[in-house]
């Protein structure tokens, strides 16, 4: 594993310079030289240096395993009280066209008890065969349960590419499956093809804080895992009319260890406003002033029937809490409508909101990069603007055809699940 | 008394981290290194379980040999030991070799009753290394933990926030956490300490320190590869409006309504 110059061949020409992302390369006496601590090994230069051919990358490639007994795109099917999540109907979608390119099928892995229904709909959303496996063990989501009953299921049947949400219950996951698996993860996938020579699945995510975007492979291990963004991709379309197969899938009840139990779930309290699921976000930033201010983003979301999100630097400050963050460090978020007031858009938070549908910018400042993603520009004090904007919004949506996400800020809904 | 053993990772403070938009590079020439900011967080947690049920803290960190600053700077915090992980066949490790690296050093550490893990690094965004160590260790595991709720004999109970809403865990220890912003507030480093740290010798260990196996380290450890690196492009034509406030508020709510997003 590693790179080098071929020095007879090197013109100096720096066109390798430019490409690396890294800046790891630099020309002294008309020679390229790279530099081994900043090198991330991308063959971003190989590329650009086709005309001289005088950089080697070398790539180990051993495989250690015959990829051909790979077979099938699976996506790990995450319900709640047998509500499946929106992010498994995303990665059914996604996941149909890399299985058709493929010529592999789709299929889905359930977890949970009393749940064949769900089975059911699994395949009306594409998938051609579902792994079902039930117990009252498997009621809610615990760790280690569902790692013991999947890695069995992957072991067993030897997927090709394995999909999770890269949710609360996903990042969780699958770091533990396919450490036991002992294969290659990729976190927060916005971005998956296969690439037409090697059959591989290229994973593109966001690095750096967003300032770049990798596109990852796992050449040679099996499953190719990935967990993928909510919200990037579009859901699937439930057809009735769709066959697929159930496969019940008997472990050993037993071999469950349970060190983790969940005690009980508070839902509906305001902290726990779920922002990623938002149609509308209205955020507000620094050019807010003060804590005080924030109350306007809070009525403007509740007059558009939307959520309030924010950015880092004022969740930082204590005016808002953490679950209302978005960004790199906070929450991504994908809603038809974004509007920022007084938000300058650092690429940390840029990164959580770009690809929202429509985004509206209101900040003081016209050069404040939030407004090289907006489709709106509005240049002016939010104090402003924000007020007069609830005023509007208010004469074409009377108060009460607003549905606020949050019914009831104070309502805890608290029950205890299985001891 | 509670072992508490914490990764911390030193990161480039991403805050600063830009790219030249001529050369698409990064810009990393001036830019500090720091503790990644959620290690911070679980460090501060360790320290106070530390503080109430008596224990030990050991800080482990895997990187370049100038991580032991970040090492450094953990004990001037309270921490009472530290080991860096530093070695040329670590490099280029993906979460999966380091997640093997770690759990050896935490093996050989030895006796523990948990491990913090900050919930993700800010570098690398993945949030993996966390629950893989778990895995590792073969314990159970909570991420993204905002409260520790009680400490009980050989379990203890903490919350964490998921989509729905939050989610109380009753874990038996030994066990491992990765712990959210708002769980507290990381103190400052005192003078007592800071006088410690810069006395403290910090152990640094090997591959062969550890018994790591050559083939499951750095790149040669790494099921996954970098293959492309591009720059994102934001190429929205973004609208300005004209006019009074009042004139762009109502442009803009008109706009709106046209397109039927209002």
């Amino acid at each position: 594993m590693g790179i080098r110059i071929i020095e007879e061949k090197c013109k100096g020409c720096k066109l390798c310079v430019a490409a690396c992302p890294f800046g790891a390369i630099t020309i002294t006496e008309k020679l390229a030289r790279i530099d081994i601590a900043k090198c991330n090994l991308c063959g971003a230069c190989v590329d650009a240096c086709k005309k001289f051919a005088a950089i080697e990358l070398i790539r180990e490639e051993t495989p250690t395993i015959d990829k051909t007994r790979y077979r099938g795109v699976w996506v790990f099917a995450e319900q709640r009280e047998g509500q499946i999540a929106n992010v498994t109907l995303e990665l059914l979608c996604e996941g149909r066209k890399l299985a058709d390119k493929l010529g592999e099928p789709l299929c889905a892995i359930l977890l949970g008890e009393a749940v064949a229904k769900v089975a059911r709909d699994l395949v009306c959303f594409g998938a051609d065969k579902v792994y079902l496996a039930q117990s009252p063990q498997l009621a809610v989501f615990i760790e280690e349960a569902f790692t013991e009953v999947i890695t069995g299921l992957i072991k067993e049947h030897k997927p090709n590419i394995v999909l999770l949400g890269a949710t609360a219950i996903g990042r969780s996951l699958a770091p533990r499956v396919a450490s036991r698996l002992e294969t290659g993860l990729t976190a927060d996938c916005t971005g998956l093809e296969i690439d037409t020579k090697t059959k591989n699945l290229l994973q593109t995510r966001p690095a750096f804080g967003g300032n770049l975007m990798a596109t990852i492979v796992c050449p040679n291990h099996r499953p190719q895992m990935a967990s993928v963004r909510p919200k990037v991709f579009k859901p699937a379309q439930r057809d009735q009319m769709r066959i697929g197969k159930i496969v019940r899938y008997n472990y050993k009840d037993y071999s469950l260890t349970q060190r983790a139990q969940l005690l009980a779930v508070v839902k509906g309290i305001a902290e726990a406003v779920n922002i990623a699921e938002a149609d509308v976000i209205v955020a507000g930033g620094r050019g807010l002033g003060c804590a005080e201010n924030f109350k306007i983003i809070e009525r403007l979301a509740e007059v558009l029937g939307g959520a309030a999100g924010a950015s880092r630097a004022v969740v930082d400050a204590g005016w808002v809490p953490y679950a209302h963050q978005i960004g790199q460090t906070g929450k991504t978020v994908r809603p038809k409508l974004y509007i920022a007031c007084g938000i300058s858009g650092a690429i940390q938070h840029l990164v959580g909101m770009q690809s929202s549908e429509t985004i509206v910018a209101i900040n003081k400042d016209p050069k404040a990069p939030i407004f090289n993603v907006a489709d709106y520009c509005i240049v002016g004090d939010a104090l402003e603007v924000v007020p007069a904007l609830i005023r509007e919004v208010e004469k074409i949506r009377p108060r009460e055809q607003a549905e606020p996400v949050v019914t009831d800020s104070k309502l805890e809904h608290q029950f205890a699940l299985g001891g | 008394m509670m072992d508490i053993i914490v990764c911390i990772k030193q990161v480039p403070d991403t805050l600063e981290v830009n790219i030249n938009r001529d050369t698409n590079t990064l810009v990393r020439e001036g830019v500090d290194s720091v503790i990644n900011p959620f290690d911070l967080y679980a460090l501060e947690e360790g320290l106070r379980l530390k503080e109430q049920y008596g224990g030990m803290v050991t800080v482990l960190s895997m990187g370049p040999p100038q991580a032991v600053e970040t090492l450094r700077q953990a004990l001037s915090l309270g921490a009472d030991n530290a080991v860096l992980l530093s070695d040329i066949g670590f490099a280029g490790s993906d979460t999966l070799a380091t997640s093997y690296t770690l759990a050896k050093a935490v093996k050989k550490i030895g006796r523990f009753d948990l491990v913090f893990c900050g919930r993700q690094a800010v570098d690398g965004d993945t949030a993996h290394v966390g629950p893989s160590l778990a895995e590792r260790l073969g314990v159970g595991h909570v991420c993204c933990v905002m409260k520790i709720s009680e400490v009980g004999d050989g379990n203890m109970t903490v919350e964490r926030m998921t989509e729905e809403g939050i989610e109380r865990i009753k874990l038996s220890l030994p066990a491992l956490i990765t712990v959210s912003k708002g769980i507290n507030e990381p103190r400052f480093p005192s003078l007592k300490w800071k006088v410690n740290a810069a006395r403290s010798e910090i152990e640094v260990w090997f591959a062969q320190d550890i018994g790591a196996d050559e083939n499951k380290i750095g790149l040669k450890g790494s099921p996954t590869r970098v293959v492309k690196m591009t720059t994102p492009q934001h190429n929205r034509q973004g609208q300005i409006l004209e006019g009074s406030t009042a004139e762009q508020v109502t442009d803009l709510v008109s706009k709106l309504h046209q397109a039927e997003i209002l």
